[in-house]
């Protein structure tokens, strides 16, 4: 017999109607006194303020309505609101580098308000360019989809992740595009010619 | 300290395309995803405390409007444990569902059954040290969704949670023992293994129930291991 050790509970879809659990407001009520995920990074958090906007497209070009967006991020320099990180007692208070949005019910567009994460470290001492980290959910996902946000206004091409993306063209997937000052759009293809990576982390 | 996570077992959860569940077709991406190592990028996530939820968070048969909705008063409990057996440890479990009738307080349901005024339909609680988590509520009615022409949802609870890093992150469904729509629901069979499916079925928990007030059922959650590396490979910066 293989050693087995316990299988993980399996995923399921979120459904429609996930924003009753994790934003009940946009679901049309109110019953936390906070919701979770709001403010990325309070006043007062050194950083340049950045806002995204997107949208999430299926396999006919059609922007769904219904999907949630975590966004998981490290601060100005590069450091994670997190114990593993090594300078995680450097992270300014008020930051905690996790926001969550939701794709508008009536046009489909979500929009993040945060600070630009600086340089991470990566593996083998190669550093990883500034990016977001994104997980996607919505009714016909079955298990959440994992990408990643790079910025058009950084050098990302020794970022480690990028490299390993082996069809070219594709990596621009990852990259957002610049719609003014500290203001970007990146959609997120589930499907098709313009398909976007996603990880298996 | 270094800290990888197991492989998730892809053939264990239920694929992106599973045309039963139509909403899927569209929504699967056709192509591999790309494996990444686990940077500090991956290995970290949020972390939540008690500072941010409230005294009723747990309790959906309260916390709506504080007078008591209608339905099965159920208690819902388990233990969150990674691959390991151990404890995860101030995980956020986040949790939302339909009413006893089978109706959702949302503003895109439009289906007949009625709201119930003082329910609201989500809570949300943090483990303990041993992993151990509780809630409140009233047991969701079946729900109809147009699948098929006449496709049911099984009784569910949705949950979401959040283990130690994004590797964990986790979204799925609680079905109760013995319901008797769990063959003909297209979106429970989009696990492919029946045992699978069974992990997603928590038993009644009689010895967990309050007598003269509430049943309970038992359901267990179980996040990916971590990674003892022995010889190689410290993350940079970890």
């Amino acid at each position: 017999m293989p050693l087995e050790y316990p299988k993980e509970t399996p995923s399921q879809t979120a459904g429609p109607f996930v924003h009753i659990g994790m934003m009940p407001r946009v679901a049309g009520f109110e019953v936390f006194e906070t919701e979770l995920g709001q403010v990325p990074a309070a006043e007062g958090v050194p950083g340049t303020r950045i806002t995204i906007e997107g949208r999430v497209l299926d396999g006919t070009g059609t922007p769904i309505k219904d999907a949630l967006l975590e966004i998981w991020h490290a601060d100005a320099e590069g450091r994670y609101a997190h114990p593993e990180d090594p300078r995680v007692n450097e992270v300014h208070e008020g930051f905690t580098g996790f926001g969550r949005c939701h794709t508008d019910l009536d046009t489909g567009t979500f929009t993040i308000e945060t600070i630009k994460p600086g340089v991470i470290p990566g593996r083998h001492a190669r550093p990883q360019a500034p990016h977001l980290n994104i997980w996607i959910v919505a009714r016909g996902i079955n298990i959440g989809l994992h990408t990643r946000m790079y910025f058009p206004d950084e050098e990302n091409d020794d970022d480690p992740l990028l490299g390993m993306v082996e069809h070219l063209h594709r990596r621009a997937t990852l990259v957002a595009s610049a719609t003014g000052e500290n203001a970007y759009r990146f959609d997120i293809h589930l499907q098709g010619p313009q398909e976007t990576v996603f990880l298996d982390i | 300290m270094t800290a990888e996570y197991f492989q998730r077992d892809r053939r264990w959860h239920p694929p992106a395309y599973t045309p039963d569940y139509k909403t899927t077709v569209a929504r699967s991406p056709n192509l591999p995803l790309l494996s990444v190592e686990n940077s500090l990028s991956e290995i970290t996530g949020p972390t939540f405390s008690h500072a941010g939820l409230g005294p009723l968070d747990h309790d959906l048969i309260r916390n709506f409007t504080g007078e008591e909705a209608i339905g099965e008063r159920t208690i819902v409990h388990g233990r969150v444990l990674d691959q390991n057996g151990r404890p995860v440890k101030g995980a956020l479990l986040e949790v939302w569902q339909a009413n006893a009738g089978g109706r959702y307080r949302h503003k895109k349901d439009g289906y007949l059954a009625p709201v119930d005024p003082n329910f609201g339909g989500c809570g949300r609680c943090l483990t303990d040290e041993d992993g151990y988590y509780f809630f409140r509520t009233v047991k969701p009615g079946a729900y109809p969704f147009r699948s098929f022409s006449n496709s049911w949802r099984m009784a569910h609870i949705h949950f979401s949670i959040f283990g130690a890093g994004m590797t964990q992150r986790l979204i799925t469904q609680m079905y109760f023992e013995g319901d008797p729509l769990r063959a003909q629901d297209p979106i429970a069979n989009t696990v492919p293994d029946q045992a699978a499916i069974d992990r997603l079925v928590a038993p009644l928990d009689l010895e967990a129930s309050v007598p003269l007030d509430s049943l309970a059922y038992r359901f267990d959650i179980v996040l990916r291991g971590r990674r003892q590396t022995m010889f190689e490979n410290k993350l940079e910066g970890a």
